[in-house]
């Protein structure tokens, strides 16, 4: 029988079923942060049992950590309780840790990748919606809640049912100054922040393909703010290629042994999917979004919608609403927006390739009187990186903060935060209200548009700096 | 975990769509390494203002909202963060049942793991059942018959069997997955045979 590449690792995961299909699967890699973890080791303790494969673990601290200068630890009391906790959680239970001040350390999404954690047919759960990320490398990677974090820990598996497969095909091409980030924006924008609820979702078609790995990773890491459980992308050549001598990835004939695997990893010609959405790359313009949810996208060159003309009456309130927190009138023009903050990181858009496009845009230029801006490399390999090739010289002569790795900014768990009605274009993934700090006002952005908007000192059209 | 049967209420209604996880509990009490005492700080920032002060007009601090422990509200609820906090903060505050036409998929899971059951139902039931809210009047929930029952009508609502004897019953899953161990066992002896870079890359 025909299979999506979905069904595939499903089937290949599987451990016992119940008539009612609920299912037993395997996990094979479980990345850990300090936020999600505490509660299901202390969980462990009071039932008295282990982490039975510790060395399918990864944990690594990000969400809370400080991006400004760690030596002298962190200050935060309550944020260096739950660093210190997973500390000691790992020692007691044999976790490998990428601690603060190590230089693997980063956010769970990039490291995973990195180290090459994360490879194809696996699959990958860690208690952190985004973890959606990881199925750009064909693996079928998902989101937990912290009880199923210790069901993991304890039993290496997870109580799951199939959810159903829909595709989404990118066909033709993408216009200059369109990136991965605004494919799934514009992906958002289509079927809606619940259009992907009950599925798994095979991103596919001629712009996925030709996408790098790192693009992909943009494009599967927003899966969930459309609801899917998870978004994969059949592996490839380049797949293979960005996993070849990673730390942790196969070695000599185990690299050959696993790379015949993964060329099994694709869905089948004739397969079905329960449900199938066609974009056309062509139609895709660099995409801003203007109020409190990731579905409400508007091309750069496009106005703030207007909620009178929105015929569902929940949706009209739901639109003013948003635009009363944003504080924004209908109709303005998107490019006549005036941004205070600029904030280019996170798992969506933290990685080397976000920091070289920006570094290339930037170069020369200087950022705007009336903003400030920080850079926030998504990991300690990626800042070396980028040192190495001197955009942080780039950055930081252009008026931009040049920080320590974390997931800081993206949700302000830490000092990086938004004042209230501060208006921050950022390069994450959530725009809700008070994501990035209470009464603060979120425009995702791609990072040239990041760019362009610290530039102008307002939103603004990326093709008008390249 | 406590298990739940049945449930009566004056439900409160929260007509908002997309009620995502940030605002069932925002990030600067996800520092905590305990899953209680989270119910005070539930919707802070729709329920508190500036200075911390409750505010009056938001349903949860009004009576008899304050007490309730069902709660109605717009579709796609509980989405965005895994956060398990949102769970853990609406089952401190005493909220046990939450109904929708529509819920976040972690969300939805992360409930039945904290003795809280999301009733997924029509939008027009929605708008029925929220009456009750408008009206200040109980409404029922009993799980065994997988029904809610308000005034003198009452409507049915689908479950996943397995999710509903683990409520009904209380049942740890981690136990009962533990049950099956044998086959965890053998599942694993396969992989490592077949994919033996799964375990060690070398
Ligand atoms: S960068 Fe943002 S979205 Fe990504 S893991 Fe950190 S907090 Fe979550």
């Amino acid at each position: 029988m025909s299979k999506t590449l979905y069904d595939k690792i499903w089937d290949d995961h599987l451990v016992n079923r119940q008539t009612d299909g609920t299912s037993l699967i395997y996990v094979d890699r479980h990345l850990i942060h300090e936020v999600t973890s505490p509660q299901a080791f202390e969980g462990l303790r009071l039932q008295n049992r282990k982490v039975r494969k510790p060395e399918l673990t990864l944990a690594v601290p990000d969400h809370n950590v400080p991006t400004t200068d760690r030596s002298k630890g962190i200050d935060d009391e309550e944020s260096k309780i739950q660093v210190d906790t997973l500390r000691n959680n790992c020692k007691e239970f044999g976790v490998k840790l990428f601690d603060v001040t190590d230089k693997r350390q980063g956010i769970v999404h990039i490291i995973g990748p990195e180290q090459g954690f994360t490879q194809p047919g696996t699959v990958i759960v860690c208690g952190d919606s985004h973890t959606a990320t990881h199925g750009a490398f064909g693996s079928l990677a998902f989101g937990i809640g912290t009880s199923e974090v210790e069901h993991v820990l304890a039993t290496q598996t997870l109580i799951q049912k199939k959810s159903k497969n829909l595709r989404i095909n990118v066909n033709g091409t993408l216009p200059k100054g369109v990136t991965a980030k605004d494919v799934i924006l514009k992906i958002i924008g289509t079927i809606g922040t619940a259009g992907g609820t009950g599925y798994v979702i095979e991103f596919a078609g001629k712009v996925i393909k030709n996408l790098s790995m790192e693009e992909r990773m943009t494009v599967c890491n927003m899966t969930i703010e459309a609801g899917a459980r998870a978004g994969l992308i059949a592996p490839d050549e380049k797949t293979f290629d960005y996993l070849k001598d990673k730390a942790m990835s196969p070695k000599g004939k185990n690299w050959d042994k696993a790379v015949i695997y993964w060329k099994s990893l694709y869905s089948d010609k004739d397969c079905k999917f329960d449900n199938e959405v066609n974009i056309n790359g062509e139609d895709i313009e660099p995409l801003v979004t203007w109020g409190t949810s990731p579905q409400d996208v508007s091309p750069v060159t496009g106005v703030v919608p207007d909620p009178n003309k929105e015929s569902n009456e929940d949706r009209k309130m739901a639109m003013k609403r948003s635009l009363e927190y944003m504080g924004l009138k209908a109709n303005t023009k998107i490019a006549d927006i005036k941004i205070d903050k600029i904030f280019i990181g996170s798992c969506t858009n933290g990685r080397i390739e976000d920091l070289r496009l920006a570094a290339e845009l930037l170069k020369g230029k200087k950022i705007a009187n009336n903003v400030s801006a920080m850079v926030v490399p998504g990991s300690g390999l990626v800042k070396a990186q980028a040192e190495k090739e001197g955009l942080d010289k780039i950055f930081i002569s252009a008026g931009f903060e040049w920080r320590e790795p974390g997931c800081s900014m993206c949700l302000g768990m830490n000092p990086d935060q938004l004042k209230p009605k501060e208006r921050c274009a950022s390069t994450s993934n959530r725009n809700f209200e008070g994501r990035q700090g209470r009464g603060g006002r979120t425009h995702l952005v791609s990072p040239g548009m990041a760019v362009a908007a610290a530039i102008k000192g307002r939103l603004s059209d990326v093709r008008e700096i390249q | 975990m406590k298990n739940f049967t049945t449930l009566k209420s004056i439900p409160a209604y929260l007509s908002l769509q997309n009620i995502d996880t940030d605002m069932i509990i925002p990030k600067q009490f996800l520092k905590t390494i305990k899953r209680t005492g989270l119910g005070k700080s539930l919707f802070y920032e729709m329920r508190y203002d500036d200075k911390g002060e409750k505010i009056k007009d938001f349903i949860l601090n009004k009576e008899p909202f304050n007490n309730t422990k069902i709660l109605i509200a717009g579709k796609n609820f509980g989405c965005g963060s895994s956060r398990e906090h949102a769970p853990w903060a609406l089952s401190d505050f005493g909220i046990k049942c939450v109904i929708s036409s529509s819920f976040a998929d972690i969300f939805y899971n992360n409930c039945f793991k904290n003795g809280i059951l999301p009733i997924k139902t029509s939008e027009e039931n929605v708008t029925e059942i929220s009456e009750y809210s408008i009206r200040q009047e109980e409404i029922n929930i009993d799980l065994a018959k997988q029904e809610i029952s308000f005034g003198n009508k009452s409507i049915k609502f689908d479950l996943d069997e397995f999710k509903k004897k683990c409520l009904l019953e209380g049942l740890d899953d981690i136990a009962l997955s533990m049950d099956k161990i044998k086959q965890i066992d053998e599942f694993e002896k396969k992989l490592s045979l077949n994919k033996p870079w799964i375990f060690s890359n070398e």
